[in-house]
């Protein structure tokens, strides 16, 4: 179809699939009207603040409340003892283990929760909680999960000592939670053997925490007469919380009400169910009126949800041409005192097996152990799938290793490794379908945008020069990624598979509300779903209405994380606007006479062939599908659901190339120069697009140059506060050029892959890879994040070159 | 705890008066109390920046100020900015250049934006990198943010040209 004036007028109204449209989102945010948790303000409303342990492992030998409850303002105190009769005190994770509500024979980490007092307003509370005596037997702590399966090691978790498996397989010591292998570990051994060269590596992911600059908290509102419960919360899958709701309390799911809301930045930290929900509802329940529970900063860095804390190593064997014949990946995992690490139940350590990254690797294995240590329960996804960053930063880190010790220039190392172009669909050998990619095809294009040949080339002039202050590093990382969970049969939690869903009814005047089981956190849904339905039903996006997170409206669906909602939402949502359109395709058969086959589809109308004169608007259809004018039986109305199962997970990709040049003398890293090519197949809007890569480039950032959580030997917090853990200001974040290929997805409906969390996974390792690059001439293969200027200083002078 | 205190100032032009305890902070008072929840509690250490407001000509964390010391001060909030159903330059700016995702950090960024163009009308993409480092934002990754800073300078020095 050529385009004329009318057909691009036509177009551009829509507003669809493809074009950089405002944000729909935005008019309520830069008014301040946006409507966070903790802006909800109910009659009656009483607030929760939670007593917690100063100790990482201690015995509870007794709670006085009596002094709490004089504090004027102070409605009551909740603790274990109070959560037993209703068997509330213990919750289910969704990583098949259970949680202590509140703790009641022991505490297992540091700020554990052990006591709710609920009061007047949040300065009564504190004050509460200040005056709530708790006497405790401090026990040792296992803060190393290297000696949590020491053979004296203390239990952590007594509730479970006896128990042979928690969900996910035997464990073989009270401090384990599971093993997890996966790929021919044999065949992997003999290759490993008959190879001409093998590298090996510890590599440590450091625990870190997602950090939004919104904490978590909720408001529970229980209604005794009509037995409603309400519930507005910080969550990024809240029907996945309305179900575990409902199995804990007893509620009937149709009674319980959860509400999203507008979220302050989720990755990966609200995914969870966390006690302070559990026992704000308990309280709405017995004090009858609503409560509100909002975290601090230093409780929400220091209890909920952490991520990463993989221990890994990493081997690769390989020919002399650098051609990779094995992989071998194993990583020790830290989940803290409970395994509320967020996983698919069949996949306990996540899609870690797509470790074998964008290369064919023709032999795996890969293993992960999971331990118990005393600290803060989590390992939740950080802006990625399922400890994907923990896979591919292995891989992309293991890649240089190898380079390096072949000799062999990075970016070429790759090349010589890709899965070529002419293999998708290709099957790794860790069992991964990968749909699509063009992996060299990418990295071409960002070696010529960034004149990677002229880098390398400074470079060695660099190297070569005595008194050159800084060292400059070149970091190359072609990741694959695995977004979109998923396939059913392969991705439940709890039981409850992962589709999402998409319910949109057409107005009789043509516009469109549409509501789905995602839950945007400022990705910025509600405008990339209107174009989506805006180009599949040729109705424009300022018309389309979308709205998610309130469970008594939005069809059930599994939420946002791990890159879903355009991969399975998304789909939904395009496929749930193709059941409108082929029903309007037989309302406008019948309007203009003629039969279905007849008409053709353009832009926003059906067309008569031959005679497009002859034709009927998606606003005509909808009107008609309002009237008595319809075909002999057809239904009225003009509504179309979809629960989606996609048939894969999604496959991004993109080509990374990060240049610094870092201080000998202080350590300090200067970020030169980052160029960030993304595939994720099919574009909706390139400004959100982009935005999203912004943003997740500079979490990658965060986390190489300076977010861990540190511990000291008794699991003290060392650093909870935004005084310690590093958020980057706009004075040290980099410049970000981005750019991108489209590789659509074959079978997704409209071919997208997903794209907020490619930054962040690909990011990391890129920018290790450039820092441990600007040592390699030294011998180098290797530092471990954060590259903190006193880290990356230590190894300066280590290697004693910082020195005139 | 029953000494409270009545604290009367302005709030977007309009007199208000509340009675809180000495302490208090003004942004529980703002949000709880005078019902303006635009500014936003991020991190209660003053290193964050989601509850910045404008007292007297100068950008201060919220969390981190009592109540009672803005007896008698003039006070902006986001809530002040739109005049007369008209978007202010700044909030133009954060919606035309995506200088926003989540929207917690926006009502303190346009807040603090406000008063940096106030002092310095023209900044260069430095100038605004420092002097918005007061401000968090997790979602953005501050590109668009400075982008945002520029529009609006350039829009108010078009206005008063």
């Amino acid at each position: 179809m050529a385009a004329t004036p009318d057909t691009i007028e036509r177009e551009t109204k829509l507003q669809g699939m493809g074009v950089s449209r405002g944000r729909k989102e935005d008019a309520r945010f830069i008014r301040g009207k946006g409507s966070y948790v903790d802006d909800i303000k109910l009659p009656g409303m009483l607030h929760g603040a939670i007593v917690r342990s100063p100790y990482a492992h201690a015995r509870i030998k007794s709670i006085d409340k009596s002094k709490a409850l004089a504090v004027p303002g102070v409605v009551a105190v909740l603790t274990a003892d109070d959560l037993k009769p209703v068997k509330l005190d213990w919750m289910p994770t969704l990583g098949s283990d259970v949680q202590a509500v509140l703790a009641g024979a022991k505490v297992s980490f540091q700020l554990q929760e052990v006591a709710m007092v609920i009061a007047s307003d949040r300065y009564a509370a504190a004050d509460g909680v200040d005056a709530v005596e708790v006497e405790y037997e401090e026990l040792p702590a296992i803060v190393d999960p290297h000696l949590s399966m020491a053979k004296d090691a203390v239990t952590i978790r007594d509730d479970i000592a006896g128990k042979d498996e928690v969900g996910h397989g035997k464990r073989t010591h009270p401090n384990h939670i599971f093993t997890w292998e996966a790929g021919d570990k044999e065949a992997t051994d003999a290759a490993f053997a008959n190879a001409a060269v093998t590298v090996k590596e510890e590599i440590l992911n450091p625990r870190v925490h997602p950090c939004p600059l919104e904490t978590c908290g909720c408001v529970a509102s229980f209604d005794k007469v009509t037995g409603q419960l309400t519930v507005y919360i910080t969550s990024q899958a809240p029907h996945l919380v309305r179900t575990v709701v409902a199995m804990l309390s007893g509620i009937p799911e149709s009674k319980i009400r959860i509400i999203g809301g507008d979220i302050g930045g989720g990755f990966g930290n609200k995914v969870p169910i966390y006690p302070g929900y559990v026992v704000a509802i308990v309280a709405s329940i017995v004090t009858g009126v609503p409560i509100k529970w909002i975290e601090s900063r230093i409780d929400n860095i220091s209890t909920t949800g952490f991520a990463r804390d993989y221990h890994g190593t990493g081997e690769l064997a390989a020919d002399a041409d650098g051609r990779i014949k094995a992989l071998r990946f194993t990583a020790l995992a830290d989940h803290g005192a409970f395994n509320s690490h967020v996983s698919a139940t069949k996949l306990p350590a996540g899609l870690f097996s797509i470790c074998t990254g964008s290369y064919d690797i023709p032999k795996a294995y890969c293993r992960v152990d999971a331990v118990y240590t005393n600290k803060a329960p989590g390992g939740v996804a950080y802006r990625c799938s399922l400890r994907v960053t923990e896979a591919v930063y292995l891989i992309e880190r293991m890649m240089d290793v190898l380079a390096q010790k072949l000799g062999i220039d990075k970016a070429e190392l790759r090349r010589r490794n890709f899965v070529k172009a002419d293999r998708f669909p290709y099957t790794t050998s860790l069992g991964w379908t990968i749909d699509s990619g063009n992996y060299q095809a990418a990295l071409d294009k960002v070696l010529k945008a960034v004149d990677y040949e002229g880098l390398r080339r400074e470079q060695a002039a660099r190297r070569a020069d005595p008194n050159a202050r800084e060292l400059m590093g070149i970091g190359v990382c072609t990741f694959t990624e695995i977004v979109g969970a998923g396939p059913t049969k392969v991705c439940d939690i709890l039981g409850i598979g992962l589709f999402d869903s998409c319910d949109i009814r057409v107005n009789p005047t043509g516009s469109a509300i549409a509501r789905l089981g995602t839950m945007s956190q400022g990705q910025g849904h509600a405008t990339t779903y209107a174009q989506i339905i805006a180009t599949e039903l040729g109705l424009s996006s300022d018309e389309i209405q979308i709205e998610e997170g309130d469970t008594d409206k939005a069809p059930y669906g599994a939420g946002t994380w791990g890159s879903r909602s355009t991969p399975v939402g998304g789909a939904a949502a395009a496929m749930a606007a193709r059941k409108i359109r082929a029903k309007a395709q037989k309302i406008a058969a019948h309007l203009l006479e003629v039969g279905e086959g007849d008409l053709e589809w353009e832009i926003d109308r059906f067309k008569v062939k031959g005679n497009p004169a002859a034709a009927k608007t998606m606003k005509e259809i909808a009107l008609a599908a309002h009237t008595s004018n319809l075909p002999d039986g057809m239904e009225k109305g003009l509504d179309g659901t979809e629960y989606y199962d996609p048939p894969n997970m999604t496959f991004p990709f993109g080509a990374y190339v990060a240049v610094v040049d870092i201080d000998r003398f202080t350590g300090e890293t200067k970020v030169r120069r980052f160029y960030a090519l993304d595939d994720c197949g099919t574009r909706i809007n390139p400004m959100i697009i982009e935005g999203q890569i912004h943003g997740g480039l500079t979490e990658a950032f965060a986390v190489a140059f300076g977010q861990a959580i540190p511990f000291d030997e008794n699991g003290n917090h060392l650093g909870n506060s935004l005084m310690d853990y590093f958020l980057p200001t706009s004075v040290e974040t980099p410049h970000w050029e981005t750019d991108h290929t489209v590789t659509p997805s074959p079978h997704h409906p409209i071919g997208a892959k997903g794209v907020a969390e490619s930054p962040h996974v690909g990011g990391i390792p890129c920018f290790s890879n450039a820092v441990v690059d600007a040592f390699a001439h030294l011998g180098v293969t290797h530092m471990d994040m954060p590259h903190s200027a006193y880290r990356v200083w230590q190894q300066c002078h280590a290697l004693g070159i910082d020195k005139h | 705890m029953a000494n409270k205190q009545a604290v009367s100032f302005k709030l977007n032009g309009k007199p208000v008066d509340v009675l809180v305890e000495p302490r208090e902070l003004l942004i529980h008072s703002l949000r709880e109390k005078l019902l303006h929840t635009g500014p936003h509690i991020g991190c209660e250490t003053s290193h964050c920046g989601a509850c910045t407001v404008d007292i007297d000509g100068m950008s201060v964390k919220s969390c981190t100020v009592l109540t009672v010391q803005c007896e008698g001060a003039e006070m902006l909030t986001i809530e002040g900015f739109e005049q007369a159903g008209e978007l202010s330059a700044v909030q133009e700016g954060f919606t035309k250049e995506h200088g926003l995702q989540c929207g917690y950090c926006t009502p303190g960024m346009i807040t603090r934006a406000y008063r940096l163009l106030k002092e310095n009308p023209n900044p260069t993409e430095e100038e605004i990198r420092y002097w918005m480092s007061g401000n968090l934002c997790r979602c953005t990754g501050y590109q668009n943010i400075v982008k945002a800073v520029q529009y609006a300078a350039k829009k108010m020095a078009t206005a008063t040209a």
